[in-house]
């Protein structure tokens, strides 16, 4: 029945879409428990630990398997050296590094109290399970305690924060909604919209144009629709690994993990004899699909931190930009906010490479903090929509290395408390246990995200002249010929002056013709 | 002056004629869209008409080819030099001096040596030339199958080079039409099958 209405609207069979519908139509969910009935759920919790400790009386198994995650350790699992990851050796260009920065940070870290590099990772107890599996919406972490919720009203800014009601919320806990995964992912980078673009607050419920597949109206999927889990580990990107190794649709094998738009579409997930089924070898389905990330909310897309430190007055002061978004801070420097931003294309074969702090730097160029890795030939990459994020941002200039600032605290080294960054960029070296020349420079950077969240419906895709065109979207993509973009000059400078010649050659003969008449009349 | 009327094109052949004019002015006009000259039907929209065009073209072409075999029309595209000299010394200048056409149109001659030698070669080699490297060129997913390890811009610009040469074909042959006994002559002639033919008996 279904596959007929396909057909009907399509006016040629779509299997993809087809195929697609039929994985992801609603599962039935059902469970054989009612935690609020749960005997040791119904106690007073004193702490956040305590409840841990609850839900680890039944499900013993699971901080176990939490503490390989990468939501546990911030180090990419796929990385034997533990170099890769927010507690490796990585960096940004937002706030830069988690060493010496950690309360803030951490806000977002599946645990309680990761305050400083003594943080015990071996411990049980401090694994935030209701961050995760919470239902209620009124669990919140505060996001200057590292990691713990207030334990009594506390004011952050214009909000204020409460202390949970641990038994309701503990007998609510379930899989994890959307809210539970957006309520650190769409606010990466400490604010909505400010890292990915792709991932902001408007996903919480979206509307059809903004994500075809997220709203509500529609398949309402949740994230674990794509990012399908198992004992507690997420199938995503992680920083060596890509999303998926192989890119195979359920239909070919029922057990290959989701998350990649063919797991469920197919590799030809357009009506039958559509030239955009053959196009999927080397563009990617966000390519076309995702025409502008950012839609509803703006995102920050530069971040110049030299120009921090300012004051007025003697005081620190923000400027309110355009779009309502800050332009200018003195703790932070200088920013540009976009909305409806039309990604940049690379080749991507699902990997990226992260240039670490102990890397030597040449800051005569623009510094990519990570690379896209992929190319024309390679039969895995595909070409993929990216937002860049461009900054401005200390190094450390004796050892031509970035630096890592030491920016959040109320001790003097904390930049954002004497606005010395020579003292901040000293202090936040020595805990990421890095040598400091006592020098440094600022130096422009990139960093690459993939877009792949906020998929358009089929009729907001883009179109083929939008990149079947001399000025088209790929047009700094080279080495490779496109219909539409590209021609052999010489071929058509030739081609082009014997039309010429043909009209000039006809025209004469014709003119001469008359001119022969007239003179024989 | 005597005026003599030969039946010349039979039905079938003026609807090819047409039909593959109409096919190759549609070709041209989408194939420089999506060769990015100017922006007409949108490039979807000229790529879809293109390759529906061709693959009409592709029909066409096997009951053309058919057709001239089986009703020994071939006999009219056998290339001949005799006259050839003559043909182009008229056109070059005996037509500015209103002399009569060295080889007139009769029943067993339909096409003089120039037009022999072009049609042939239009219909033997750019035709088949620009339906080979169409189809290559639209097949591009294919290649690997076959083992080919072409680049795509090699068979696009063969290609393309084939466009020009049709473009250029298409306006020396529209201006040709005008040389006939009259400016209409010979166009009627392809609409009605009959040329009027001017000075024979």
């Amino acid at each position: 029945m279904q596959a007929a209405v396909d057909k009907a609207e399509d006016g040629g069979v779509a299997l993809g879409r087809v195929k697609a519908r039929q994985v992801s139509s609603k599962p039935v969910r059902w469970v054989t428990a009612d935690h609020s009935a749960h005997p040791i759920l119904q106690q007073e919790f004193k702490s956040p630990e305590e409840v841990t400790k609850a839900c680890l009386s039944c499900h013993n198994e699971a901080a176990h398997q939490v503490h390989q995650t990468i939501h546990w350790t911030w180090k990419d699992p796929a990385d034997g050296e533990g170099l890769m990851g927010k507690n490796g050796l990585t960096l940004n260009n937002f706030c830069i590094s988690i060493h010496s920065n950690e309360p803030r940070c951490t806000s977002c870290h599946v645990g309680y109290g990761w305050k400083d590099a003594s943080f015990d990772f071996s411990s049980e107890e401090k694994v935030d399970c209701l961050v995760c599996h919470e239902r209620t919406g009124t669990y919140k972490k505060f996001p200057t305690k590292a990691g713990y919720p207030v334990k009594e009203a506390t004011k952050f800014g214009k909000k204020t924060f409460v202390p949970p009601d641990y038994r309701l919320i503990s007998a609510s806990v379930g899989r994890p909604s959307r809210e539970n995964c957006g309520v650190c992912h769409f606010f990466g980078g400490g604010g909505d919209a400010v890292k990915h673009g792709d991932l902001d607050s408007s996903l919480f419920n979206p509307s059809r144009d903004l994500d075809v597949h997220m709203n509500a109206e529609g398949s309402n999927f949740n994230c674990q629709r794509c990012h399908t889990t198992e004992a507690h580990f997420i199938s995503g990107r992680t920083y060596k690994q890509p999303a998926f190794t192989e890119r195979k649709s359920l239909i070919e094998d029922d057990l290959v993990k989701l998350i990649s738009c063919e797991s469920c579409h197919t590799e030809k997930p357009h009506r039958s004899g559509h030239k955009a089924n053959d196009h999927t070898d080397k563009v990617a389905c966000q390519t076309c699909h995702i025409p502008a990330f950012a839609r509803v909310i703006p995102t920050k897309m530069q971040w110049d931190w030299s120009q921090a430190g300012r004051k007025k007055n003697g005081k620190p002061y923000k400027v309110k930009g355009e779009s309502g978004k800050p332009s200018y801070d003195t703790k932070k420097g200088s920013f540009v906010w976009e909305k409806d931003v039309v990604p940049e294309y690379f080749w991507y074969n699902g990997r990226m490479d992260y240039l670490l702090l102990t890397d030597t730097i040449d800051a005569t160029r623009v510094v990519k903090l990570n690379r896209v890795l992929g190319d024309k030939d390679d039969a895995d990459s595909r070409i993929t929509p990216f937002k860049v994020h461009r900054g401005k941002q200390p190094y450390d200039k004796g050892n031509s290395t970035m630096a890592v600032p030491h920016l959040f605290g109320k001790d003097q080294s904390a930049y954002w408390k004497s606005y010395d960054w020579n003292q901040a960029i000293a202090a936040g070296m020595q805990a990421a246990k890095l040598d400091y020349s006592g020098e440094y420079g600022f130096v422009e950077t990139e960093y690459h995200y993939p877009i792949t969240h906020m998929v358009a419906p089929a009729e907001n895709s883009l179109q083929c002249v939008d990149c079947h065109a001399e000025q088209g979207r790929l047009a700094t993509l080279s080495g490779f010929y496109m219909p539409g973009r590209d021609r052999q000059p010489l071929v058509d400078t030739i081609g082009w002056l014997a039309v010429a010649f043909a009209l000039l050659g006809v025209a004469g003969h014709g003119l001469m013709r008359l001119v022969s008449g007239k003179k024989r009349e | 002056m005597t005026i003599s009327k030969l039946y010349l094109y039979t039905r079938f052949e003026r609807f090819w004629h047409w039909m593959q004019g109409m096919l190759i002015l549609l070709l041209i006009v989408t194939g420089f869209e999506v060769h990015g000259v100017y922006r007409l039907l949108g490039f979807e929209t000229a790529f879809a008409v293109h390759n529906l065009c061709a693959w009409a073209w592709l029909v066409l072409y096997a009951f053309i080819v058919f057709w001239i075999v089986t009703t020994g029309e071939w006999k009219h595209y056998v290339p001949t030099f005799s006259k050839m000299f003559e043909v182009i010394r008229y056109y070059t200048s005996g037509i500015f001096r209103g002399e009569a056409h060295p080889v007139p149109k009769s029943e067993r001659v339909k096409h003089n040596p120039l037009q022999r030698i072009t049609y042939l070669g239009i219909v033997s080699l750019l035709v088949p030339f620009q339906m080979v490297t169409g189809f290559i060129y639209y097949y591009y997913n294919r290649w690997p199958q076959f083992g080919w390890n072409w680049t795509l811009s090699t068979v696009a610009v063969l290609h393309t080079i084939g466009a020009f040469a049709f473009l250029v074909y298409l306006i020396v042959h529209v201006y040709m039409i005008t040389t006939g006994h009259t400016l209409g002559s010979h166009l009627k002639a392809m609409f009605t099958g009959y040329e009027n033919i001017a000075g024979g008996d």
